[in-house]
């Protein structure tokens, strides 16, 4: 005690700032930092989780690179991002965009586009899995099929499955972004679009030259936060190919399901160590580069 | 302390000083552990009350986990002294607790090599190392053909015993729309299902040939009877009269659930959920054989082993235990608690217990089936999945997709035996 009375006003502003940050900082290390390091140092190792952890230096990495579902998967990953991001951007812009001029119905609407967000992933992916079967229970099959148009295989075709399972994330996803783009496009003083309607600008200009550069940190958050999902995307795919999780032929299997199934199918941790360090350090390339483009604004 | 104890107690303390001090130190808690399944829980509770009730100076406490949690659990709290006496593993993971120094063997003098190749079905061998048992099931599982008996009665057709019979069967029941959509079935095929256990353990060798050799660590079903039981497999759902179709309603036992599929090969563990299927009327036959009468069978089963956490006193009450839940009576209840099949033709082969006509077939089944030493089954099984995908969806030769497998197959077993 004395030494704390012996402190400077300053000094002890410290010790008391140090005291509440405490509990955050002991938080951090002990389920966020100790567990990421020990990670990467399970990556060097090989470990079935019950035996004991012997050192292979590279190895996990080594059989990562040579391994041909990997660079399928790592492929699968991007395919997520790079249809997923831009397809619920642009949908999720229109459909903002024309909400937001609408005022019949517009809180009934907004509720309809919102609620996908709010439902389990589980159970819509379950519901959407049986939409795809074929017939004689699948209900866009059997729908096809009344109307004498041939069967499409959706869920077990090597080419239809990745975007069939996308098409729901998407539509999950999409409440959100939608209300986001509308706060967004509050946000724009209305003065600008009154000058722009003196001036007599077309429709299209006002939407290029004063609505979009305007959006522009809207859509930044979007795209980053977008990304980041697709890119570990995984409830969707789990749970529509459980009984062949990522088939066929790992068509639809993203890095996530991967370093899962290296885990806790074949509890071959530091192989799934190794997949994880991976997807870490695209996770921080992605996050990187975006943060960049913030920051040029 | 129980009720027990104090009796046991008290009892002591009327005789003698000494009884007193011996059945003091007698008095033992032993700890059992095994994944959560509401059956096989009640069960095992009834084998503790009849196993403590003959043993008063003992004490079973079971503890059960979510079937997720259950194995990270167990590896973490026998290292560190904390975990169970008695441990229910399944047969597949026994390398991997026999690698982590989890369990320990069975005494010789309590369970003898001889004694148990004698008395259990020859695929309990798959647990002996040398002349020591490392662990023991009170149960097994096997396959059988499950048929819609409305469906057979529909099509005409008696139950099948035959490949050819079944083939001949499932015709009869497929049916098909006018787009030639298969709308029903004859029979489910899947290999996510238990159809690769069908195709690896009885059609391959049905075909003549073997689908592993040295102990499971070569795989050796890339021969001609495997293209040919490929072939087989595959056809089935393929040419002008397909009579079964790969993904038909998502999952092969929801098909024949809903009465959609004249037949399927499951586990005996399906006969629960299908005895609470309303309006489904099934019956069970024993897996078709050749013409020639050639039969084999899959089974499997979960085990019950000692833990190198058990020691001295508790080590002691860990084997009278084992020997119970090994007895013919445990299989009893377990059979008629959780509707697995005994693990020992003395309970099995009993008049009642194999004409039953609901456990027949798969008891019978017991008597010539195998047990696949499974380095990573999921693994394994994934590779089977994939070899039927290459064909049905990238038109690859079955011969090739085979020889694809099996490569993969041989890396992955070798990867697991490496060290």
């Amino acid at each position: 005690m004395k030494l704390y009375r012996d402190l400077t006003i300053r000094q002890k502003h410290i010790v008391w700032a140090w005291a509440f940050l405490a509990l955050p900082v002991v938080f951090y290390t002990v389920i966020r930092f100790y567990p990421t390091g020990n990670a990467i140092l399970i990556s060097f190792q090989d470990w079935n989780l019950l035996g004991s952890r012997t050192w292979t230096g590279l190895d996990n990495y080594i059989k990562l690179w040579n391994d041909p579902v990997f660079w399928q998967v790592f492929r699968n990953t991007f395919v997520y991002l790079l249809l997923g991001t831009p397809v619920s951007l642009v949908l999720s812009f229109i459909i903002a965009y024309h909400l937001d001029k609408l005022r019949f119905m517009h809180g009934f609407l907004r509720m309809l586009y919102f609620l996908p967000f709010m439902t389990s992933a589980v159970a819509m992916a379950w519901v959407w899995r049986w939409f795809y079967q074929p017939v004689p229970i699948g209900l866009f099959n059997n729908f096809l099929a009344s109307i004498g148009i041939p069967q499409i295989e959706f869920l077990n075709s090597t080419t239809n499955a990745l975007p069939s399972i996308l098409a729901p994330a998407v539509w999950a996803g999409l409440g959100f972004q939608i209300i986001i783009f509308m706060a967004g496009l509050r946000a724009i003083p209305k003065s600008y679009y009154e000058a722009a309607r003196i001036d007599g600008v077309s429709t299209w200009t006002v939407l290029w030259e004063i609505t979009l550069p305007l959006l522009k940190p809207t859509i930044v958050f979007i795209v980053v936060f977008s990304s980041i999902g697709f890119l570990r995307i995984f409830d969707h795919v789990f749970n529509m190919t459980t009984n062949n999780p990522g088939g066929p032929l790992n068509s639809t299997k993203p890095l996530v399901l991967m370093i899962y199934q290296s885990a806790f199918d074949s509890f071959d941790m530091g192989y799934a160590a190794a997949q994880t360090v991976v997807l870490f350090l695209v996770l921080l390339v992605v996050s990187l580069i975006q943060l960049r483009l913030l920051r040029d604004r | 302390m129980g009720f027990k104890h104090l009796k046991a107690m008290a009892l002591a303390t009327a005789t003698s000083t000494a009884a007193l001090l011996a059945s003091a130190a007698n008095a033992v808690e032993i700890e059992y552990w095994q994944y959560f399944f509401d059956a096989r829980v009640q069960a095992m509770e009834q084998l503790i009350e009849n196993f403590q009730a003959a043993n008063p100076d003992i004490t079973v406490k079971m503890t059960h986990f979510p079937y997720a949690d259950y194995r990270t659990k167990v590896a973490a709290a026998i290292p560190a002294g904390e975990g169970p006496d008695v441990v229910q593993l399944f047969y597949g993971w026994l390398n991997d607790y026999v690698e982590a120094e989890l369990i320990q063997p069975l005494p010789a003098d309590a369970f003898p090599a001889s004694m148990v190749d004698e008395e259990f079905f020859p695929m309990v061998q798959a647990m002996k190392e040398g002349d020591q048992y490392w662990a023991l099931p009170t149960a097994v599982r096997s396959l059988a053909l499950f048929y819609n008996e409305r469906l057979l009665e529909e099509a005409g057709v008696e139950p099948p015993t035959t490949l050819d019979e079944t083939v001949e069967a499932a015709r009869a029941m497929t049916k098909v729309d006018g787009a030639g959509n298969v709308t029903q079935v004859g029979i489910t095929a899947g290999m996510t299902a238990q159809d690769h256990h069908w195709w690896r353990e009885v059609l391959v060798r049905q075909f003549g040939g073997e689908p592993y050799t040295d102990d499971y660590r070569t795989v050796a079903y890339n021969s001609d009877a495997g293209v040919e039981a490929l072939k087989f497999y595959v056809g089935m759902a393929e040419g002008d009269e397909p009579i079964t179709a790969f993904g038909f309603m998502d999952e092969p036992q929801a098909a024949f659930k809903a009465g959609r599929a004249g037949m399927h090969i499951d586990g005996s563990f399906r006969i629960g959920s299908l005895n609470n299927t309303r309006g489904l009327n099934w019956g069970v036959s024993e897996l078709p054989a050749t013409s020639d009468g050639t039969r084999s069978n899959y089974s499997s089963y979960w085990v019950n082993a000692i833990t190198t956490k058990a020691e001295g006193e508790k080590y002691d009450a860990a084997v009278k235990f084992m020997q119970y839940v090994t007895s013919d009576e445990a299989m009893q209840i377990w059979l008629d608690v959780v509707g697995e099949l005994p693990a020992k033709p003395s309970v099995g082969m009993t008049e009642a217990n194999a004409n039953n006509e609901v456990f027949g077939p798969f008891i019978r089944g017991l008597a010539y089936a195998n047990t696949t030493k499974f380095a990573n089954e999921s693994g394994q099984r994934q590779l089977m999945v994939e070899m039927v995908e290459r064909i049905t969806l990238q038109d690859m030769d079955p011969a090739e997709s085979l020889a694809i497998a099996a490569e993969a197959e041989q890396k992955l077993l070798n990867e697991y035996y490496a060290d």
